[in-house]
């Protein structure tokens, strides 16, 4: 019963999804506060190649290895996010072009290639890695067993962020700020937030996510450095968002169906299943559906509705408000 | 810091100085070296020998220059691409995919044209067209759905990159398609693209210096696409319109310029120049349709153009000179990769020049005054 195609499909969407999950938490913390950040990616990398030097050069037990490593990939990410957050908010850069420099700058053929060559990461495997949490005897339990007890900490540490979130978004004075700055950042500033504040300290909350993310690749999916090992990851994060209409919890739902995808091309021609031409549609359906979704929120009406930050990607100038 | 109060404030320029539009690039040039020094230095490296190892590889050794052209060409393509949506603030961050989908149709067209015993000029013709058409058609996905749904341009151009990317790779390794190989010995052990016949590879002029410099076709259309692209955007009514609806859309409707038409113009300009680059890489430099996860998809030509379009501030000249600058950069990242050289420095200088650049824009706009915090915010006595 573990092995029929669709708790397969979910336990590996679980899998897969969660550095989709985590980046796109992150995303969607910089993108209430009003900032559009197209980095993602690039954050990602350089979280993935500082996370995984720490497991390498770090003396210590497994669990303070991996906790440190978690740590330091998510402060890597937010260094990151910071050189965006400076341009954008406080030189009033393009959020475009200063993601996509940021993509440029940290991503597969700059920073994170950068210190993973020059810091010799790429030829051992990691020397610690997350496994799953639970014995072997619970994770065969069926259906249950591969999806919920074969995890490993940071697919529940994720579990834990979407609630953390949501309950941050909706219940509490700030998550209120919050989504005041990314809707109405003139309206906000007369009552009294700081605009600035707030958007400093969630586009950098966004980069600490994206970093963790990227530590997900090289601590537990695949526990190596290779460049550019999230291979598009952070674009599919960004997609994800939107995918979401900026909703924590609904980004978990889209992060595992953006990750069963990934795994269902393999699975589908391991079972002998045609299914016209897998490896395009699989692949393509995530970008094709944001495109779709993106289509059904343009109109403003049902933007408002669905939770689009109104004010996201324009630069607060109070004297120009 | 920058709010008022403070002691820094910076205020909205009224006339932007001629000279700080050529001051600030060249100014954020250096400051990104400077940066990147730091980088070298912080990770044990000597950044004068980096540098030096560097331009050596770009411009003066022998035969530099011609690679460099080679790398320039494709930028110049998705760099005027970017300029010529951007510049009406349509963001067009699809420049990648649609160069994918040029370079599809333009080998397309190649292996069908280029085989059927025509004069070669005719089956490059012919590519130059698929390539512009195969890119607009791309570029107009995202351009009618803002047409005429308003839905933003930047992320479904964006998406439409990877679509575009994967179904590269699918055409040549995943199916029996025309682009793909299908006889020879080669081809049953490991998928790879058929190689256009010779009428459809694009001729070289050499100019003689540096022991000969080969000068691709591609080049020289690029050089002919901008001074089209420098015509209509300064001498015509069309070009007009379009800065006007990018600077003022409210004012450009009030005047009754056609908004929706002008989006789908313009974005398939933008996309039949990315498409151009992408017919320039069957043609000149590849002769096949690249399809190799590590080939043309690992060059990341569409999104170093927005790099290349925003240091060039969109002017089409400027966008050449920038894209044979980053051209340069690029190719000496390709031939120093090795031990002394650091993989990925490339990347990070780019970067760093680009951040620079967008942070020396603002002084373009504002201008920075140094005020004690009494003089910046008067205090008003109570009546």
């Amino acid at each position: 019963m573990n092995n029929s195609l669709l708790v397969v499909l979910v336990a590996s969407g679980v899998v897969y999804g969660t550095p989709l999950l985590y980046g796109a938490l992150g995303e969607l913390l910089a993108e209430r506060s009003g900032v559009l950040n197209l980095g993602v990616e690039g954050m990602m990398l350089v979280g993935a190649v500082m996370g995984f030097w720490t497991v390498q050069r770090l003396h210590a037990g497994t669990g303070l290895s991996l906790a440190a490593a978690v740590g330091v990939a998510a402060l890597a990410g937010a260094a990151m996010a910071a050189i965006h957050a400076f341009l954008v908010i406080t030189l009033r850069a393009s959020q475009i072009v200063s993601g996509l420099a940021l993509t440029i700058f940290a991503g597969a053929a700059g920073l994170s290639s950068y210190l993973g060559n020059d810091l010799n990461l790429a030829d051992n495997p990691a020397r610690h890695t997350f496994h799953a949490l639970f014995p072997a005897s619970v994770q065969r339990w069926p259906v249950v067993g591969p999806i919920v007890f074969g995890q490993n900490v940071l697919v529940y540490a994720s579990w834990a962020c979407v609630v953390l979130v949501w309950l941050y978004l909706t219940r509490t004075r700030p998550g209120l700020n919050l989504r005041a700055v990314g809707e109405a950042p003139g309206a906000a500033d007369a009552m009294g937030i700081d605009v600035v504040a707030y958007r400093y300290a969630h586009t950098l909350a966004g980069g600490a996510f994206a970093g963790v993310a990227g530590a997900t690749f090289t601590l537990a999916i695949t526990p190596q450095w290779v460049d550019g090992i999230t291979g598009g990851a952070g674009w599919i994060a960004i997609a994800l968002v939107i995918f979401a209409f900026w909703r924590p919890e609904l980004c978990l739902v889209g992060a595992y169906f953006f990750g069963a995808l990934q795994a269902l091309a393999p699975q589908l021609q391991a079972r002998n299943i045609h299914l016209g031409p897998t490896v395009l549609w699989t692949n393509t359906l995530p970008y094709v559906m944001t495109v779709v979704v993106l289509l059904l929120v343009s109109t403003s009406g049902a933007r408002r509705r669905l939770g689009a930050p109104a004010a996201l990607g324009e630069p607060y100038v109070r004297e120009e408000r | 810091m920058v709010r008022p109060g403070g002691r820094l404030r910076i205020e909205r320029r009224l006339r932007q100085p001629r000279w700080l539009v050529v001051a600030v690039p060249a100014g954020s040039l250096v400051f990104a070296f400077l940066a990147s020094g730091l980088v070298l230095v912080a990770t044990g490296h000597d950044p004068l020998s980096s540098y030096r190892q560097l331009l050596d590889a770009a411009f003066v050794n022998n035969g530099a220059i011609g690679q460099t052209l080679i790398s320039a060409t494709p930028l110049a393509f998705t760099g005027l691409a970017a300029a010529a949506a951007f510049r009406m603030r349509l963001f067009n961050i699809g420049g990648e995919g649609q160069l994918y989908v040029g370079a599809i149709a333009a080998a397309a067209a190649g292996l069908y044209f280029g085989g059927s015993g025509g004069p070669s000029a005719f089956a490059i013709a012919a590519m130059v067209v698929a390539g512009c058409a195969g890119g607009a058609a791309w570029a107009l996905i995202p351009g009618a759905l803002r047409a005429f749904f308003k839905t933003n341009e930047i992320i479904t151009s964006l998406m439409l990159n990877y679509v575009a990317g994967y179904v590269l790779t699918y055409l040549v390794f995943n199916t029996e398609s025309y682009w793909r190989q299908t006889t020879g010995f080669n081809a049953a052990v490991f998928p790879t693209s058929k190689p256009l016949p010779p009428s459809a590879n694009w001729p070289t002029a050499t100019i003689h210096v540096q022991g000969g410099v080969p000068l691709p076709l591609g080049a020289g259309i690029a050089l002919l696409a901008a001074t089209v692209v420098w015509v209509l955007y300064r001498r015509t009514r069309f070009g007009f319109e379009v800065q006007v609806l990018g600077d003022s859309p409210r004012a450009a409707q009030y005047a009754g310029m056609r908004t929706r038409r002008k989006i789908l113009a313009v974005m398939a300009i933008s996309g039949a120049l990315a498409g151009l680059g992408g017919a320039s890489q069957d043609g000149d430099f590849r002769h096949t349709l690249d399809a190799d996860p590590n080939g043309l998809q690992k060059q990341y030509y569409g999104y170093a153009g927005i790099v290349v379009a925003a240091l060039g501030r969109y002017n089409p000249f400027a966008v050449l000179l920038v894209a044979f600058l980053v051209g340069g950069l690029q190719n000496a990242g390709n031939t120093l990769q090795g031990a002394d050289f650091p993989s990925g420095l490339v990347g990070v200088i780019q970067g760093l020049i680009l951040f620079s650049a967008l942070g020396g824009e603002l002084l373009v706009r504002y201008r920075l005054r140094f005020a004690r915090r009494a003089e910046a915010t008067p205090v008003v006595e109570p009546a």
